[in-house]
């Protein structure tokens, strides 16, 4: 079992502070981490070594400080790490940035599965997932909720996914790309061991030299969709209207009273 | 990486740029002159600040695609599931009506499924002038790859300039799929679009960073322009079964022995309800206290006929299925009404149901975030407070 995960550094959004008077992102002290969805993919895949055995190889496209995500997914327990960074994969978007990454995979050669996170927490698109499967041409299983069976022998799959109405038992055949849901597992956390082997660790990186792609796909240049502006959301009006009486009972058949006057229920 | 380039001669230190990033990227080093790190997204709200034309982004050189001037007509794909079109896909035909209106063409509707006329019928009457009406055994249920290859292949045949989708699990697995193999661009999770008049570009709004910022996205060289559009943005368009549209039937581009996946089983747990669809939801955090303080919101729910949500915290305590949890990491809601009982309103949670119509807090800590966003709120403990609305209700609602 070969497993790659593709996973991306990301800024603690949970430490993420607004500017109340520019509406801007207070970055400064906010630390670095692996996106959390990442790290289900990670472990996901540590569960698939444990009882296939195999290797893990862990993936990011990102700045050279990047490669303490990997550091950390190598302290969990990865084999292999290897960091995408080039001035020429910048300002990528997610077109470009699966091209990038599947383009990685091809030289890293034969694979079982990739996982990712169902999305990543800044940017919250979850379709550099869908990218890189399409990239590959291989089946893509996004939103996995449980892997219910893998048989190597016959190069099957069995999952569930996490839809709208419930959930969905899907089988494909190997290789297949899954992105994963929260659900699926409970991340460990890195070993005194792990962390270790992984401050020792080399962990190469990879240019856009080191790969075969077209220049022009690839950061900004490659990317189809461009910024064009960023703003603060509007902030909603007005206070809350807090509902006081002498008696729980009392406010309760106001608040009832008001809320069906908004013609919502 | 960054790709901003600051002319160090030009800059005067006034700072202007490093006040409106939004990701806090810019700084003026010791010289006073300003410097970028490698945080920047090359977003470009920077630029035009600059009161000396100091900073740049590398110029993008117009990818020689096709010409793109052969792209025309808005398109939308009707979700299906069970041989009935989810909601998502009529908001979006509203949405699609509009746009199209606006740049003086027509909208299109590619409805995929087997034995699904009548929905392609519902789609002229939501607004659609045309119909791609795929009807084939192959595409009974949903699955990424004959859905993805099928509106690959009208794409190419048929060149419309914008296509949007629903942001559902279905929409995001399949929208990353097409717009990967025509290489076009994809705007993900939009909460706004409107059509820029000099232009006529779609301009693609959507939130980031869980809601803390906006950004407007544009794709300028490759066609079609594709988006995904979040549930319950946008009006649901009223459906007019007068409407005359045309019908035109194409063929599925794969067969069955060609499609790797399979779709073996469908699991719905008892009592499991779509947060997605839900006008009303009741949800419960961490003040709920264990499993069985989700009674009483169940209860409230049941009563409104809504659904039950919860916060992180009640999901990692293990007291309700994460089916259930509403915000960053959960699912992102926009009910008509949303009660939050002992939830104290974290920006992760505020990320997932801060657009909701009307947000009613009940907690027992007046200070609570929650009460910030919240339009009404009552301070005190819920296991009092719920049952009381849950009986006002059954009495207004006769129930």
């Amino acid at each position: 079992m070969h497993a790659i995960v593709c996973i991306k550094q990301v800024p603690d959004t949970t430490e993420v502070k607004i500017d109340p008077e520019r509406g801007t992102l207070i970055r400064e002290g906010v630390p670095s981490i692996i996106n959390p969805f990442d790290t289900y993919a990670i472990e996901e895949a540590l569960l698939l070594k444990e009882k296939f055995g195999g290797k893990v190889t862990v993936i990011s496209m990102g700045p050279p400080q990047a490669v303490e995500a990997l550091k950390e997914a190598v302290a969990m327990g990865a084999d292999e790490a290897i960091l995408l960074s080039d001035r020429a994969f910048a300002g990528a978007d997610t077109w470009a940035t699966a091209y990038t990454l599947s383009s990685a995979i091809k030289k890293i050669g034969d694979f079982d599965v990739i996982l990712c996170g169902r999305q990543a927490m800044d940017g919250d698109t979850g379709q550099v997932g869908p990218g890189i499967a399409t990239q590959l041409g291989i089946n893509q299983l996004t939103y996995v909720f449980k892997i219910q069976e893998i048989d190597l022998e016959k190069r099957t799959i069995r999952v569930e996914r996490l839809v709208e109405e419930g959930r969905e038992v899907v089988a494909s055949t190997l290789p297949c790309l899954l992105t994963v849901v929260k659900d699926i597992n409970q991340p460990r956390y890195p070993t005194f061991m792990g962390i270790r082997r992984a401050a020792r660790m080399q962990i190469p990186t990879w240019t856009a030299a080191d790969l075969d792609v077209n220049p022009d796909l690839i950061g900004l240049t490659g990317s189809p969709t461009k910024v064009v502006k960023v703003f603060s959301p509007p902030s909603r009006e007005g206070e809350c209207d807090i509902v006081e009486a002498d008696s729980v009972e009392q406010a309760a058949e106001i608040l009832a009273d008001k809320l069906l006057a908004e013609k919502i229920i | 990486m960054a790709l901003l380039e600051i002319n160090r001669e030009e800059c005067i230190g006034c700072g202007a740029c490093v006040a409106v990033c939004p990701f806090g990227s810019l700084s003026l080093d010791d010289e006073n002159i300003a410097v970028v790190d490698e945080t920047c997204t090359a977003c470009g709200a920077c630029i035009p600040e600059c009161p000396v034309e100091a900073l740049s982004l590398p110029e993008v050189e117009k990818a020689a695609v096709e010409d793109i001037s052969a792209y025309q007509g808005v398109w939308v794909w009707v979700e299906q599931f069970h041989g009935e079109a989810g909601s998502i896909s009529w908001e979006m035909a509203g949405q699609g009506r509009r746009l199209a209106d606006q740049l003086g063409t027509t909208l299109t509707a590619c409805v995929l499924g087997y034995n699904v006329e009548h929905i392609a019928k519902e789609a002229i009457a939501y607004g659609a002038d045309r119909v791609f009406l795929v009807d084939d055994p192959t595409l009974e249920v949903y699955r990424t790859d004959p859905y993805a290859r099928c509106l690959v292949e009208l794409v190419r045949k048929y060149k419309p300039e914008i296509f949007l989708l629903g942001a559902s699990s279905r929409g995001r697995d399949l929208a990353g799929a097409v717009a990967t193999q025509l290489y076009t661009g994809l705007t993900a999770d939009c909460t706004g679009l409107d059509i820029e008049p000099e232009t006529r570009l779609l301009l693609q709004t959507r939130p980031a960073f869980g809601g803390n910022i906006m950004a407007t996205i544009k794709c300028p060289n490759h066609r079609p322009q594709m988006a995904t559009v979040r549930h319950r943005v946008f009006e649901m368009p009223v459906p007019d079964p007068n409407r005359q549209g045309q019908i035109v039937r194409e063929k599925a581009v794969m067969l069955e022995e060609e499609i790797a996946s399979k779709v073996v089983d469908f699991i719905t747990e008892e009592g499991e309800v779509n947060l997605a669809d839900a006008k009303i939801i009741v949800s419960g955090g961490r003040g709920v206290k264990g499993p069985e303080g989700f009674k009483p919101i169940r209860e409230l729910a049941e009563v409104l006929g809504g659904a039950v949500g919860a916060s992180r915290a009640a999901v990692d305590a293990g007291w309700i299925p994460y089916a259930h949890q509403v915000g960053q990491t959960g699912r992102t809601v926009r009910p008509d009404l949303y009660i939050a009982c002992g939830i104290s309103g974290a920006i992760q949670h505020q990320a997932g149901m801060k657009t909701s119509k009307v947000i009613v807090a009940i907690n027992k800590d007046p200070e609570a975030p929650i009460f910030q966003i919240a339009h009404y709120g009552i301070v005190g403990d819920l296991f009092k407070v719920v049952p009381a609305l849950t009986e006002a209700f059954r009495k207004r609602l006769n129930k």
